[in-house]
């Protein structure tokens, strides 16, 4: 099964529900609309020709300042030459960050097939919310729990939608980029 | 007879030396230096050729503290918890350069250094310290606890202020 059939196969009975689709680096991905993440999903696990029954990560990505000025590369100070990532040739390149200020990473992996999918659906900062997966993959639960917990994204019929790493009293959500990155909020002690 | 005086210094400072001869520690172990830590407690560089050898997992029967490893502000009511449930004499070890100071974290989930909860007595550096630093650490701690017999007095322990300028 050659690398874009599985983006074709996957898109194919929704064309509505596609914003976009790259392999960049060889990575499928599919950008979905929001709405349409249910049915996509349904379709991915039962279809028998991609039966992506593992739902391998589950993440989010705030993209409200990124792309603000050059990022020096990580090993740069150890003498270790990178180029920039634009100066790499790839047939494919990777479209850009979306409109939206989120974005809800899933990775799905057919243990049956060996092949991956990659959906990433859009969330404007307005409205933070998109359906949980939790009906099809129980997996899905904790990883939820995290996104919410870390961007404060909500999951429409999670069953159990609280905090999972950090306290209750905890206030805000860590990972979103207009968290102060020297806010402390201890339960004991000094704020240090 | 013999001085009373004379009498009481010596048995206070064997005292001292049964005690520190017999440290029974608790490892508190949450994060990565706890590799070092079984390292150091194994027969290769063997802890208990300095009486440390049985570690106590029950704060009520433990001497020492042995906080290995990075605390977040999630648990750090549980280490204090746990601190106040040991019976005195206790004395606390600060094992890694993340309970000192917070180690190469500097985020919303770290304490940094658990001296902002709970006293500290030794400081053990280091990411990881190597068994010879977590040696040398157990070692300063003996001769605290056979100073505070000899001298009658508890060495002062190290906490920090309320609030601080980073």
């Amino acid at each position: 099964m050659s690398e874009t059939s599985i983006i074709e196969l996957a898109t194919a009975p929704f064309p509505d529900a596609v914003l976009s689709s790259h392999n960049w680096r060889g990575d499928e991905t599919v950008v979905l609309r929001r709405e349409c993440l249910l049915e996509v999903a349904r379709f991915l696990k039962d279809d028998p020709a991609l039966q992506m029954n593992f739902l391998m990560d589950l993440s989010a990505v705030d993209y409200s300042t990124f792309g603000d000025g050059p990022s020096r590369a990580f090993f740069a100070s150890s003498g270790v030459s990178v180029s920039p990532s634009s100066q790499i040739p790839d047939e494919n390149p990777w479209p850009g960050p979306p409109e939206s200020r989120f974005a809800v990473v899933y990775h799905f992996y057919s243990v049956r097939h060996k092949h991956r999918l990659r959906l990433v659906v859009p969330v404007a900062e307005a409205d933070p919310e998109v359906v949980s997966l939790t009906s099809l993959w129980s997996g899905a639960d904790w990883l939820e729990r995290e996104v919410w917990d870390m961007f404060g994204i909500r999951f429409q019929g999670h069953p159990n939608l609280k905090r999972i790493l950090m306290y209750d009293e905890f206030e805000g959500h860590p990972l979103r980029k207009d968290y102060p990155v020297n806010k402390r909020q201890p339960l004991i002690g000094p704020v240090n | 007879m013999i001085d009373d005086s004379f009498i009481t210094s010596r048995l206070n400072e064997a005292l001292g030396w049964a005690r520190k001869f017999s440290i029974f520690q608790y490892p508190f172990v949450t994060a990565c230096c706890g590799m070092e830590y079984m390292a150091t407690a194994c027969s290769h560089y063997d802890v208990d050729r300095f009486g440390a050898g049985l570690p106590r997992f029950s704060p009520r029967q433990a001497d020492v503290l042995f906080v290995v490893g990075t605390i977040s502000h999630k648990m750090a009511p549980v280490l204090k918890r746990i601190h106040d449930q040991m019976a005195e004499p206790k004395w606390v070890v600060a094992f890694g350069v993340c309970t000192c100071t917070g180690g190469f974290y500097d985020n919303y989930a770290t304490v940094m250094g658990i001296d902002t909860i709970m006293p500290v007595d030794v400081y053990i550096p280091g990411c990881p310290p190597r068994p010879e630093y977590v040696l040398d650490g157990l070692m300063k701690l003996q001769d605290k606890i056979q100073d505070e017999h000899t001298t009658g007095q508890r060495p002062a322990r190290e906490s920090r202020p309320a609030t601080f300028e980073v």
